[in-house]
Order: structure tokens, then C-alpha cells, then sequence
């Protein structure tokens, strides 16, 4: 009697987080989808006047008829509504207004090109983030001052300079690397640095500080008694522990790469979601905003279950609540 | 967590006594500075006597020499000028993007913490629905569909910094209602608008001060990346984005055009965070 | 002091001649000096800031990056261990020396399982392989009466109860069986019969031939298996001898003192801390005994709903009364509701079932509307002194507004009844200024207690108002509050989990467990006749001074 009961308390222990995880997923994208519906609402103005190139355009009138019809826009708002979130469920998302193409086909071609960025700058953002916390909380009082210092300054970088002052030394003066990044590794070195650099200076940060913490922490003596090195302290105790407030800034961190990518795709001249989605905010083409906007908030949500799963990996107290 | 969010946790650890302090020189010359970017604000004329617009066709594009310290642009006006003359722009946009941002998360976040669970929950909800447009993309949604401009630049920055605050004084207010002197004044036989003002509010509004200071270099910074993309300030304001946008176009040439606004962006951002830390940590020992 | 000339034993596990350190310009040790030989337990005991602890970890080289330690002599096991090199260090840690700390929820690291936390000492001192290291912290679990480990072995810290960590913290330490084994607090935080447990574990340890170096701040904990006991005071060892000699007939000043803070089998009354007034060293005259009911809790009860959706019975049908002019002491260790019950005491939680009446009015059944006039009759004494005062306020601003004068703040009248108040709990003036974080833990206690007073109250309750403090200030606090029980005629209740300041300060006393009342009655008949078997072995787990 007792047995059936526990397991299926064990299954719904396992199932249930699961369960309402994804039922949090689902809620997050139709709140985007129907802010994003709403708030392009706002936009004073046709909307079947944008779509044929804005006010300035002289449309004719049987034009403009033809669009409305087209894009549903005679329809009351409801509809268009219910409309719209049908077609985010069967992933299209609808036709760009200046390019003429389908939004869909054309955000995830560009995808791949600032995933490769973003995951790039992420790798190099926590290892020189690791790099420099291990190093100036082993070197002493002003190894810890330098350290410091450093985080501060880098994490203030805005992309935008950074990038400019990267592409002023190393391309224009020392002409050693590109400043353009179109395909081939040395272009990517650039962009990813610009992207790697200030998040590292926020990673560095937040790792040196809970690794300051952890070395102080009586675990530590402990071991430190039972004759473990000071490499071994590090590895064995104190980076895990430092990492864990560090893995759970990843969603932000995700944020501050997507910002960045706009800004840096667009220096480097280099294709992406960034570069399609500045592109779009200046022509106001609504439909490749939302198109990207949704994409990244699926990417987001699936960042915040990479980091949960990272932190559960990390840190077993979480997977035993 | 966001970049607010740890800023805040890092100051308060920060403040932890048996902490080496690490501020000091920095603390001054954070302070030093903090007050040459008020005077260039307020005075700029004290700080570089000259016209931020006097073209001088003839000294285009020099480069820093002592005549013009930062150099000149494309029509001869003095960088160093330009900059100074800038710095009320961006910090008029900095401050003010930071109270919108403060504002409305003060609105969310006590609305949160003070009415109990439905609200708590929604507010919760709607604050995990802002974070899915992370970074900048909730005020690229907002130029779309205000337009640019400085005044939609400006906003869109206060809403993008929101639910920071909102989620940072949420948490505050929940941790000070709980606190074991709010119910100390409870077996005291205070009421609950005494507690709350007495003790609540004073406690969860005190950081909010560190966090405004900290919040500023981060809304410099992003008013200037919208600038620099074009979609706030535009040229000819000498907003700081805005004089790097402009100094784009010559950057193989003129490299001093696009630095040193920057260079003050980035010191300015610098002075924020280490004054938030420092104002952070004396008023807790006090 | 042991500076003459002492035969130094051939099997002296531990020698330490003029041990100095210093961090900076402070010295913390100012010439230390005792050997422990092998089988023998040596307890240093001193109160906060005495310097045991630095003295502790010198032993291990591990005093801190900035401390400077120097010695006329430091050998372990005959061999000079004095300017090692850390390398050096490192080879004996955790061979020829162990170290357990208190409280080892903190000190195994929370993220691995301790079976590996246990194995590291294998690691790092033998050639022994996985499966050898398995069976060999399978046995040492063992050896320290952990049960069942094989399971716990993949258990966290943070997945056994206190008792159980402390244990498997020792097993680490002791793993390769070091000559010396140095335990500092190794019994702070834990419950008085798994302190019992622990100490038990210790001696047995001592008895397998270890030397051990047991440093605590209570010289009634270590004097059931010290053989000798060093008494530390601003760096210095002031007194040392056999631990009946140092408990019985103690000879410097200090070590009288904290002899005499000990309050268990203290009758009601003696005076804890030495004064130097000789009148107040008498034991006070018994007050006159009433039978009025100013506080009476009848059947209460209060559950609390866990993060997986039971439900948790803190406070399970209790009942008892407060007499006017008396004690009454609530004891329990963790879990046994005691903190819940304080809450439903001070109204701050309602009851499930049951109520509590103050003054044979309802009060917990009463509305907080109506309550609010009568509450300045029920005052509170806090463990986190410090946690229960606004930070943003001075001792001033805290008292001022507890005697309601908040709209006079500048009137000369109320400055005069601050200092008259201060004066009641044995502060000055001077104090006013500060905020609470700059005071000592004593001081903030006082001023804690200057707040419940302002009110004038006629009941206190007290929630483990001494806890965090050193013995001799534990002293001082309980005898202040024996004093104003005498002059203002308060009714007390104190809870604390420590049955020996209960035994000295209560009149009537309730026992919990889980929850629920096991025995009631008054001090007297309790201490010397227990019923309930709980209450018979939680008593016999008193730390005492024993012989």
C-alpha cells in the first residue's frame, strides 16, 4: 500500500518541477507575444502605410486596401490577436515589411552567426574572469588592488568604444587583424574580445569576491588542517563554491552578449541577429523586430534552464530540494 | 540576478568588516573626478573656456597637441570643448533614465513586497516576462514604436533598468519586514504605519541612494550606446554617444574623435561604481 | 604560569615553549607555554578575544598569511616545527597533527559528500587506492559511532543532524591517526546530550594513546575529560594545572571568575559574577512567594506548513502558568518548539488552538488593536541583541522611543530619564551616542534590556538572552536581571537551551521536547527527581563542574 504511494510521490517529486518549469516557459513567450502584439498597437500611424514604405510613400488607395486585406489588418483586433499567436504556435512569424521575405527563414539564418559569437565571447569571458580572480586572490594585498581595479575599469567598457579602440590599434595601427568580420577566425577575434572583455570584468568581479569568501570559510581550514595544498583548496573547494553566484549572473549575462552583439555586429560589419535586428529597429519593420525578440526570449529561457541545470550540477544541495 | 543586482550584493559584501578596504586612493580620485564631471555639468565654461561649436576649418582634424589636448574634428572644433560642453547631456540623460528606472521599480517592487501574495505573484510574473527581453532589446522595442530621439532613448533606458530595481527593492522590503526590530516595535505596541514608518521604508529606502549611484554609469552608458547606434541623441548635440557616432566615419584618420569621448564615458561609469561602493560602505559604519 | 623549569616528558606529544604571535602591531599571544603528552587531554579555555584560538591553529602553522609567530620552542613529537616551510607544513597536517572545529554544518565542505571529505586525508598522505580509502572511512565512520556508513558516506553535510557532521568531522581529522589532535569548540551549537556524545568520542580518542587540545570557552564542558586545563586570558596562559586543582581551588583572579559565572548547581540567587561589594557576594534572601497568574498558556498549539507540503507540529498542547514575582524556565533542545513558543507568548504568532491570557485577560485571542494598549505589561529579551534594534539608530533614538517620549527627544527631562534608565542596567551616558553595532555583545544586551524595561513592564519574556555571550558577561547579565526581578517585583519567563543557567535562574521550570510538555514543575523538584526519562538523561548531560 505504502510502496505505490511513495513512488509516485518520487515521480511527481521528479516530474512536478519539470512540469511547472515548462508551464513557466509556455506563460513567459505568450506574455512576450502579447506585449510585443500590443505595444506595436501603439504605434501611431497605418500600419498597411508601413508596410508600403512608410508616410512618405505616396500609396494609392486601392494599394493600401490590397495590404489591409493582405495582412489582415481590417480585422478587428481580437482576431488579429488570436491570428498572431496561431501563427507563433506553428513558428511563423509572419512577412518582413521592407524585405519583402519571410521573417522566419531570414532571423534563423542569422542565427547561427551570433550564437557562434555569443558562445565564443562567453568561453573567453570566464576564463580570463577565472584567470585573473585565481591570480589576484593567491598574489597578495596589491595583486588584489590591481585585480580590482581592473574588474572595475573593464566591466565599465561600453561594446561600442571598446570595439572602436580594438579596431584603432590592431587593425589601423598594427594591422594585424582585420576590422571587418566576415568569415575566417583572425575576424573573429575582435568582436569576441569586445564582447568577453567587460562580461569578464563582471564575472571577475563576482568570482574573486565569493572565492574571498570561500577561502575564509571554516571548510577551508578544514582541509587546509588535513594538509591540502593551497592549488588543491582552490580546485577542489574554493572555485566551486566561487562559481555559483557567477553561473546564476549567466542570464544577465546573456543580455549584456545580445546588447553587445547589436553593437558589435553592426562595427564589424557582421552578419546576425544583432546587425538584422538594428536594422529592423531603424526601418521600423515590426514584423523582423518581433521575429527576433521572440528568438531571444527562447534563447533566454533556455539559458535560464542551462544555468539551473549548471547550478544543480555544480551545487548537489539543489538537486536534493 | 542582474548587473544592478550584483552591483548591490558586491557592494554589500563589500561593506563586510574584516574586509581588507580596497577603496581609498581610488576613493579619491573617484571623488576628485565626480566633482570635475559636476563643474563640466553645471559650469562647462570653468572647465574649457572655448566654443564647443567655433569652427576652424584650418586646424581640421589635428591631432592632441597641447593647443587642442583631445584634437579636433572634422570642421576644426576643439574635442577637449566638445566633451566638456557634452558632459551636462549625458548626465541629465543618466540621471534622469535612473529615476524613471528607480521610479517604476520602486512601484513594482513595493507594490510586491508590501500587498501581500496575489500581488507579489503577478508582479512576479510580469518581472520574469520583462527580464525575457534582456539587455536592450526592451528599449529597442520602445524606439520602434516611439521613434528615436533622446527623450524615447531616455525612457527606453529607464524601462529597460526597471525590473533590476524592482526585483533589488522587493527583496529589500521583504528582508526589513521580516527583521527581528519590526517586530521588536510590534511587542513595543506599535502600529503598523508607525513600523512602517519608522523602520520599513527608512531601511528599504536608504540603499536605494547606493543603487541610484551605481545605476547611473550603467544608463550613461547604455544612452550613449543607443546614440552611437543613432537611434537617441544626434549630432550636433555633443551628447558623448553622439560624438562618437560622428567620430565613426573618420576612425582610420582622426582615432581621437571616437577615444576620448569614450575615455570619458568610461571614467564617468568608473567614478559611479566606485563612489556607490565607497558611499555604500561608510553608511554602514557610520 | 608554567615557565619553571618542567622535566619535559620523553612521549610529550606537543611541546610549546614561549609561543608569541602577532598580527601587525597587536600581539595576540604574548608567550605561551605547555606540553601535552600522549594520551593526555589538555583543555585551554578562555573567553573571546583570549587568543585560544590563534593559538590553536599556530600549532598547525596555519595562524593566518599576516601573523607572525615565533617561539622560544614549537616541537611535535620531539621534532621542531618552528620556521617550517609550508610544504613541510603540509606533510604534517593531518599526519603527525588533526584539527576539529565547531560546527561542522560549516567546517566539511557543504558541496561534497563527506565520505570524500574524509578520504582526502588518504589521498593526501597515503599511497592507498580508491577502494582502500573506501573501506578504511567505512571504518573510521565506524570507530566514531556513526551509524549505518554506508549510507551516510554519500550524504552532504548539510543531510545529517548535527551530532551526525560532528562525528564524520572528527573521523576526517583522526583518519590517519595522528598523534595530536587539536579540537577547538568542538561542542559549541550542538544539543547538551549530543555534546554528551561528542565528548564521550573524545575521550575515547584520548584513551587510544592521542593527545588532544580541547579549547573552549567553558570550563564546565571540558572539565569531564581535560586531565589538565589551561586557563587563557589577553594572550596568556594565567593559570595551568590538573583540572581538579583549576576547578577546585582555583588561584588567579581570572579563573575564580569564570568558576563562578558557571551557573549550573548554583543555587537561586548566588551571585555569578565576583563583585567587588562584599554584600553582593551573599546569596540574596528568597522573595516572598505568590500564587497570582499573570501569564497562563493553555493548550497551545502551532503548526507549520514544510516546503513539501506537510504539515509540522511546533507546539503540541501546552499549558502552563507564570506566577507573579518568579521564573519560569522553558528548556528544550533545537526542535523542541521553545522559540515558537516565545512568538505565541509576545502575540507575534497566533495559536492553531489554545490561548494565552496575560493577566487574566485574553491576550491571544484578543485583536492586535486591543492589545497594543497592554503590551507595554509584556516585554522581550532577544538572543540577536543587535538584530532586534533599527541599525539606523542610536542607543539615544532606540530609548527615547521605547519610552514613548519620541515628540520630546530634546527636552532636558527625557535625556535625564534616558541616563537613569541606562543606570538600571549598569551603563553611563556614554553609550547614548553610539549605535549598537559599535557595543560590545554585553552592552548591547543591556541596552536591549534598558528597552524592555522603559515600559515598565510586569512580564518579561526572555528568549535565550545570554546564548551568544562569554561566560563571565553571561554572569554579569543574569545576576543584572536576578537584581531587577528583586527591586521591580517582574515576572520572568526564560527560555534557554542550556539547562544550566535555567536550573540557577528559574523558579518553576517546563521541559520540551518535539513540542510537547514532557515535565513541569518547580526547579527544585525537577533537578533532583526528574520523571519523564527525557528529562532524566537531558539532566544528566549538563555540563558540570566535575571533580
Amino acid at each position: 500500500m505504502a510502496e505505490p504511494v511513495n513512488r509516485r510521490r518520487a515521480v511527481l517529486r521528479v516530474i512536478g518541477p519539470m512540469a511547472a518549469r515548462l508551464g513557466g516557459a509556455v506563460f513567459v513567450l505568450w506574455a512576450v507575444a502579447s506585449i510585443t502584439f500590443f505595444a506595436v498597437r501603439l504605434i501611431p500611424g497605418d500600419p498597411a502605410q508601413a508596410v508600403l514604405g512608410g508616410p512618405g510613400s505616396q500609396a494609392s488607395p486601392e494599394a493600401l486596401a490590397l495590404v489591409r486585406n493582405e495582412y489582415g489588418f481590417d480585422q478587428s483586433v481580437l482576431v488579429q490577436y488570436l491570428a498572431q499567436l496561431g501563427r507563433l504556435a506553428t513558428g511563423d512569424l509572419g512577412r518582413s515589411y521592407a524585405l519583402n521575405q519571410d521573417v522566419g527563414p531570414l532571423v534563423l539564418g542569422q542565427l547561427g552567426g551570433t550564437v557562434l559569437l555569443a558562445a565564443l565571447a562567453l568561453v573567453v569571458a570566464w576564463l580570463l574572469a577565472l584567470a585573473l580572480a585565481a591570480w589576484s586572490t593567491r598574489g597578495g594585498l596589491v595583486a588584489a588592488r590591481v585585480g580590482s581595479g581592473l574588474e572595475i575599469v573593464a566591466a565599465a567598457l561600453p561594446h561600442f568604444w571598446l570595439a572602436t579602440s580594438l579596431i584603432v590599434v590592431f587593425s589601423i595601427w598594427l594591422g594585424v587583424l582585420p576590422p571587418i568580420s566576415t568569415g575566417g577566425a583572425t575576424g573573429l577575434v575582435l568582436p569576441v574580445l569586445t564582447l568577453a572583455v567587460p562580461l569578464a570584468g563582471f564575472l571577475g568581479q563576482v568570482l574573486r569576491e565569493s572565492l574571498l569568501t570561500a577561502l575564509e570559510s571554516p571548510f577551508v581550514l578544514s582541509a587546509r588542517a588535513r594538509g591540502e595544498s593551497e592549488r588543491g583548496v582552490l580546485w577542489t573547494h574554493a572555485l566551486r563554491h566561487a562559481s555559483l553566484p557567477a553561473i546564476s549572473l549567466s542570464g544577465w549575462a546573456f543580455g549584456s552578449l545580445i546588447s553587445g552583439a547589436i553593437v558589435v555586429e553592426t562595427i564589424f560589419a557582421r552578419p546576425g541577429l544583432g546587425r538584422t535586428l538594428l536594422n529592423a529597429v531603424t526601418l521600423r519593420d515590426v514584423p523582423v523586430v518581433i521575429g527576433v525578440v521572440m528568438i531571444v526570449a527562447v534563447a533566454y529561457i533556455l539559458m535560464t534552464l542551462l544555468t539551473d541545470a549548471a547550478s544543480r550540477l555544480v551545487d548537489p544541495r539543489l538537486r536534493l530540494a | 540576478m542582474s548587473e544592478l543586482e550584483v552591483q548591490a550584493d558586491f557592494a554589500a559584501r563589500a561593506g563586510q568588516p574584516g574586509r581588507p578596504r580596497r577603496l581609498g586612493v581610488a576613493e579619491t580620485a573617484a571623488g576628485v573626478l565626480a566633482l570635475f564631471l559636476l563643474v563640466s555639468a553645471v559650469a562647462p565654461h570653468l572647465v574649457a573656456p572655448g566654443d564647443p561649436l567655433g569652427i576652424d576649418p584650418l586646424s581640421a582634424f589635428a591631432p592632441p597637441t597641447r593647443a587642442h589636448v583631445f584634437g579636433t574634428d572634422e570642421s576644426g572644433r576643439d574635442i577637449f570643448t566638445r566633451v566638456v560642453h557634452g558632459t551636462q547631456y549625458s548626465l541629465v540623460i543618466g540621471a534622469a533614465a535612473t529615476a524613471i528606472g528607480l521610479g517604476l521599480g520602486i512601484v513594482l517592487g513595493t507594490l510586491a513586497g508590501m500587498l501581500g501574495r496575489v500581488v507579489d505573484f503577478t508582479v512576479n510574473r510580469f518581472l520574469e516576462v520583462l527580464f525575457a527581453f534582456p539587455g536592450l532589446l526592451l528599449a529597442l522595442l520602445f524606439i520602434v514604436i516611439f521613434g528615436p530621439g533622446v527623450a524615447t532613448a531616455t525612457i527606453a533606458v529607464g524601462l529597460s533598468t526597471a525590473p533590476g530595481y524592482a526585483r533589488i527593492i522587493r527583496a529589500q522590503l521583504i528582508t526589513v519586514r521580516s527583521a527581528a526590530f519590526v517586530e521588536a516595535a510590534t511587542v513595543l505596541g506599535r502600529t503598523r504605519w508607525q513600523i512602517l514608518l519608522r523602520h520599513i521604508l527608512p531601511n528599504t529606502l536608504a540603499p536605494l541612494f547606493v543603487l541610484a549611484t551605481l545605476g547611473i554609469g550603467q544608463a550613461i552608458v547604455w544612452a550613449a550606446t543607443l546614440s552611437y547606434l543613432g537611434l537617441g541623441a544626434e549630432p550636433p548635440t555633443a551628447e558623448w554617444g553622439a560624438l562618437l557616432s560622428a567620430g565613426r566615419t573618420y576612425i582610420t584618420s582622426a582615432w581621437w574623435m571616437s577615444f576620448f569621448p569614450g575615455l570619458f564615458i568610461v571614467l564617468t561609469a568608473v567614478t559611479a561604481t566606485v563612489l556607490g561602493r565607497s558611499i555604500d560602505s561608510r553608511m554602514r559604519h557610520a | 604560569m608554567s615557565t619553571t623549569a618542567r622535566r619535559i616528558e620523553p612521549d610529550a606529544a606537543l611541546t610549546v615553549r614561549n609561543l608569541r604571535v602577532d598580527f601587525g602591531a597587536d600581539p595576540v599571544v604574548r608567550g605561551v607555554s605547555f606540553e601535552v603528552a600522549r594520551g593526555e587531554c589538555l583543555a585551554i579555555v578562555g573567553e573571546s578575544g583570549s587568543g585560544k584560538s590563534v593559538t590553536a591553529r599556530s600549532l598547525l602553522g596555519l595562524a593566518g598569511a599576516n601573523a607572525r609567530v615565533s617561539a622560544d620552542r614549537l616541537e611535535l613529537g620531539g621534532q621542531n616545527v618552528l620556521g617550517l616551510t609550508d610544504r613541510a607544513w603540509r606533510a604534517r597536517r593531518g599526519k603527525d597533527v588533526g584539527l576539529v572545529l565547531q560546527d561542522a554544518l560549516v567546517s566539511l565542505d557543504p558541496l561534497r559528500p563527506i565520505g570524500r571529505e574524509i578520504a582526502d586525508s588518504l589521498r593526501l598522505h597515503t599511497t592507498l587506492g580508491a577502494a582502500a580509502r573506501a573501506r578504511r572511512v567505512l571504518e573510521l565512520l565506524d570507530a566514531v559511532g556513526l551509524p549505518d556508513p554506508a549510507r551516510q558516506v554519500q550524504k552532504l553535510s548539510g543531510q545529517l543532524s548535527g551530532g551526525e557532521r560532528q562525528r564524520a568531522l572528527i573521523a576526517a581529522a583522526i583518519a590517519l591517526n595522528p598523534p595530536l589532535l587539536i579540537a577547538d569548540e568542538p561542542t559549541t551549537a550542538l544539543d547538551v546530550t549530543v555534546q554528551a556524545q561528542i565528548l564521550a568520542l573524545l575521550e575515547q580518542i584520548t584513551g587510544d594513546g592521542t593527545a588532544v587540545v580541547l579549547i573552549s570557552h567553558d570550563l564546565a564542558v571540558v572539565s569531564h575529560i581535560a586531565h589538565r586545563v589551561a586557563v587563557m586570558h589577553d594572550g596568556l596562559l594565567v593559570e595551568t594545572g590538573s583540572s581538579r586543582q583549576v576547578l577546585g581551588s582555583p588561584r588567579q583572579e581570572q579563573t575564580r571568575r569564570m568558576v563562578a559565572a558557571i551557573p549550573a548547581d548554583k543555587p537561586r540567587g548566588t551571585r555569578l559574577s565576583l563583585s567587588a561589594r562584599a554584600a553582593d557576594a551573599a546569596p540574596k534572601p528568597a522573595r516572598p512567594a505568590t500564587s497570582a497568574v499573570v501569564l497562563e498558556a493553555i493548550g497551545l498549539s502551532k503548526s507549520f506548513r514544510r516546503p513539501d507540503g506537510t504539515r509540522h507540529l511546533a507546539v503540541d498542547d501546552v499549558s502552563f502558568a507564570l506566577q507573579r514575582g518568579t521564573t519560569l524556565g522553558i528548556v528544550g533542545e533545537s526542535g523542541s518548539g521553545k522559540t515558537t513558543t516565545a512568538r505565541l507568548l509576545l502575540a507575534l504568532l497566533p495559536p492553531d488552538q489554545g490561548e494565552v491570557r496575560v493577566l487574566d485577560q485574553p491576550w491571544s485571542a484578543a485583536s492586535e488593536k486591543a492589545r497594543r494598549g497592554r503590551r507595554s505589561g509584556v516585554g522581550a529579551i532577544y538572543q540577536d541583541a543587535l538584530g532586534s534594534f533599527d541599525p539606523r539608530w542610536s542607543v539615544a533614538e532606540i530609548l527615547t522611543d521605547a519610552l514613548g517620549l519620541r515628540h520630546r527627544r530634546r527636552a532636558p527631562q527625557t535625556t535625564a530619564r534616558l541616563v537613569t534608565l541606562l543606570d538600571q542596567v549598569g551603563l553611563t551616558a556614554a553609550v547614548l551616542r553610539r549605535r549598537p553595532l559599535e557595543l560590545s555583545g554585553g552592552q548591547r544586551q543591556r541596552v536591549g534590556i534598558a528597552r524592555a524595561l522603559a515600559a515598565r513592564p510586569e512580564i518579561l519574556i526572555c528568549d535565550e538572552p545570554v546564548s551568544s555571550l562569554d561566560v563571565s558577561v553571561q554572569a554579569q547579565v543574569l545576576d543584572l536581571l536576578d537584581d531587577l526581578q528583586r527591586e521591580r517585583g517582574l515576572s520572568l519567563i526564560f527560555i534557554s537551551h542550556d539547562l544550566g543557567v535555567v536550573q540557577h535562574v528559574s523558579d518553576n521550570i517546563v521541559v520540551m521536547r518535539a513540542g510537547r510538555l514532557v515535565e513541569s514543575g518547580p526547579a527544585t523538584r525537577v533537578f533532583a527527581a526528574p520523571q519523564h526519562p527525557y528529562s532524566v538523561q537531558l539532566l544528566a548531560a549538563i555540563p558540570r563542574l566535575s571533580p
